[in-house]
Order: C-alpha cells, then sequence, then structure tokens
C-alpha cells in the first residue's frame, strides 16, 4: 500500500499536481494497474486535494476507466450497425458462450475481459472482433473459437502462443 | 445598463444578471426545480424555460443559465414555452412520480397525462443537493457517479466519506424530498390531488395540500 501511494505520487507530480489534469492521472494509473483500485483512487484524491467524489464521477463517467479488476485479455466485440446486420450479435453469443461470461464481466481465471463497442470505424472488416488492440475481421462463428484458442493456450515459458508468432 | 424587454415589458438589469433573475425582479413567474438563489445556476431541470426572439425566429434556453443581453426580447409564457415546459415536467415526472412539488408543477400547467414509461427513480438530478454539499457546506461528500441512465447522486463508493457532516442539506434542498406526494395511488402518472378544481378548502387526496388551495390548485412557484 505504501509502495503503491508512492507510484501514484510519482504520477501526480508528473502533472504537477493540477486539478485539470484528473484524467491524465487517472489514465497513467490505469495503465499501471490495468484498472482503478479503491486505494489508488483515495490517494490520488488526497494528493489533488480534492473530495474523493469528484475522482469517483470522473472515473465512473469515462467508459475508458474500470473500478473493477480486468483480464489479462480484452475481448472487444463490435456491435455498430455493419457489423450488427453482419451477425455481430450471433458472434457476441458465440464468444459469450466461449468465455461464459456477460459483456463488462472477467472470467473467474482472470485471463479474459468481454466488452461490446458501438462502432470501430472499419466496418468493412465486419463482424469485427477485437483482442488486446489486435482487430479479428470478417469473424465468423467457427473463427470466434479458434481465435480465442490462441489467447487461451499458454507457452511453457508462460507467453501465449499469439505473442511468439506476431514477434 | 442593461436594457431588455421581457413579455412586452421594458426593463433596465445590471449587467450580469440572468433572465430569470430579472423576470422575477418584475414579478414574472418561470417555474425553477434546480435554481437556488444561494447557489450557482445549472441549468439541469430546463423547466425554466423561456423563448427568445431573435428577428424572424425563436430559441428555446434556460433563464437560469442564460445572462441578459442589451435588447433582448423574451417571451416567458408563449405557446412555444408552456409546450415545452409541459413535455419537461412529464419527462421529470416519469422519472420521479412522488414529488409534490412536481405533481404540483404539473397541476398548475395543465397537464393531465404523463406519456412516457414511469420509471420511478426518486431523483430529478437536479444537482442542487450536490451543489449545496460543495458550495454552502464546502465538504464535496456527494456528486454524480456514471452516465446516461446509470446517472445518480451518491457518495464515494457508497460509503458515508469523512467529508460528510451529517448537516442533512442534501435532504433539505432536494426539491423532491422536501415535499412527498403523498397520494396512494398515481393515475396516469399524476396524484391528480391538487388537480381537484371543486371550490374546497383542503384538498382530500393528497395530505400534502392542506395550505393555500385555490380553486384551481396550488401556486406554488
Amino acid at each position: 500500500m505504501v509502495n503503491d501511494y508512492e507510484k501514484v505520487k510519482a504520477i501526480v507530480d508528473r502533472y504537477g499536481g493540477k486539478h485539470d489534469s484528473v484524467i491524465a492521472i487517472l489514465q497513467d494509473v490505469q495503465s499501471e494497474y490495468h484498472y482503478l483500485p479503491e486505494h489508488t483512487l483515495r490517494a490520488v484524491a488526497s494528493q489533488l486535494d480534492l473530495p474523493l467524489i469528484q475522482i469517483c464521477g470522473v472515473a465512473t463517467f469515462f467508459k475508458a476507466f474500470s473500478l473493477k479488476p480486468r483480464g489479462e485479455h480484452t475481448v472487444t466485440v463490435c456491435l455498430g450497425t455493419a457489423c450488427h446486420v453482419r451477425g455481430a450479435p450471433a458472434v457476441l453469443d458465440e464468444v459469450k458462450r466461449q468465455l461464459g461470461i456477460e459483456p463488462g464481466n472477467t472470467t473467474a481465471d482472470m485471463r479474459f475481459t468481454l466488452e461490446t463497442v458501438n462502432c470501430l470505424g472499419a466496418c468493412a472488416l465486419g463482424p469485427i472482433l477485437v483482442v488486446d488492440g489486435k482487430y479479428h475481421g470478417q469473424m465468423s462463428l467457427g473463427k470466434v473459437k479458434k481465435v480465442l484458442n490462441r489467447y487461451k493456450k499458454v507457452q511453457k515459458d508462460g507467453r501465449h502462443e499469439e505473442l511468439k508468432v506476431s514477434s | 445598463m442593461i436594457e431588455l424587454t421581457i413579455d412586452g415589458i421594458k426593463a433596465k438589469v445590471e449587467e450580469g444578471t440572468t433572465v430569470l433573475e430579472a423576470a422575477r425582479e418584475m414579478g414574472i413567474i418561470i417555474p425553477t426545480l434546480c435554481y437556488h438563489p444561494g447557489l450557482s445556476p445549472y441549468g439541469a431541470c430546463r423547466v425554466c424555460m423561456v423563448e427568445v426572439v431573435k428577428g424572424d425566429h425563436s430559441s428555446l434556453e434556460a433563464s437560469c443559465t442564460l445572462p441578459v443581453e442589451q435588447g433582448q426580447v423574451i417571451l416567458t409564457n408563449s405557446e412555444k414555452v408552456t409546450r415545452a415546459r409541459k413535455l419537461i415536467v412529464e419527462l421529470l415526472l416519469s422519472s420521479c412520480p412522488n414529488s409534490k412539488t412536481l405533481q404540483d408543477m404539473a397541476a398548475n400547467m395543465g397537464i393531465n397525462k404523463v406519456r412516457f414509461k414511469i420509471k420511478d427513480r426518486g431523483c430529478i438530478l437536479c444537482g442542487r443537493c450536490v451543489r449545496y454539499c460543495k458550495e454552502q457546506m464546502k465538504s464535496g461528500g456527494i456528486g454524480f457517479v456514471g452516465r446516461g441512465t446509470s446517472r445518480r447522486v451518491a457518495t464515494a463508493f457508497d460509503v458515508t466519506p469523512e467529508e460528510c457532516r451529517n448537516c442533512g442539506g442534501c435532504e433539505w434542498i432536494c426539491p423532491v424530498c422536501e415535499k412527498a406526494c403523498m397520494a396512494d395511488s398515481l393515475i396516469d402518472g399524476l396524484c391528480g390531488g391538487c388537480q381537484n378544481l371543486a371550490p374546497v378548502e383542503t384538498c382530500l387526496v393528497c395530505t400534502g395540500c392542506s395550505e393555500s388551495v385555490s380553486p384551481q390548485g396550488h401556486k406554488v412557484y
């Protein structure tokens, strides 16, 4: 906890402790912890000398911030109009079935977080499934399993197959 | 000094006042919910809507946040305004039907049906409690969390914060909590008690109506 406080302090100091850089600070805290733990929000509030609720208001307003721990991989299914007509709801159902979670949740083993998005601006590729920022276009029910399996498998050295392939 | 016309009456007011303040000074009634003289204007409830005439067209603006301008022409009771206000009160009632302030407002405006699905959330998100806590108590214990339909007034992590002094001001200033409508059943989203047009001293339907009931219902603004 003390260590965390120092970490947050370093981030806050980087922005000069200014009240208007709350969003930037929270973004950095989130990239450090992958989510916003309660005690880091308290640390940000006390260091910026702002009421905690104000920090919470910002943290809950933006979809980019998460107050719940997130999985190792983020799976995002596009449900925009173009993807929708090309069968995105079925893709989402398949992903839900494969991972056993509802959108917005994380699997119990903390491996996957499932999210939906309303458009990624890559409609020609639809339906799109994004895993950790990598776009998998023209998704079909069969391909969902293949893509997810690539991230499910862990190499002996602890690295995932996908990481090895792309490097 | 700035010269403007409200409902055809010319007036001179100080620079920096809002249209709402200018109108109230002139004795013109504009209903408000989120406005409070002791708090900063917020413009959340939109009930104080007025029509600003600009040449051959006009626009609707919330008067509580609209600063006066030279030569401004304001209408506070035009058909456009009353129609817009009715719609807004209906929308507010659909999310908070148990507020006597709102029910009275509806009765005064002649609303006889709420056209929207009633989803009682007990809050109209006017932000009066939030501003009271921040500006008057200098505390900041409560605030808005979430966004869109999940937006609500809450404390951080739903625990009583250190900043809270248990002053109860948030409840006191709330336009919903201050007067709850005690009517048993709502018909089309309205309690109907205050629409009682019979010339009676006290209204029999909702118990909160015992004060200053005229044959046309309450005048609460």
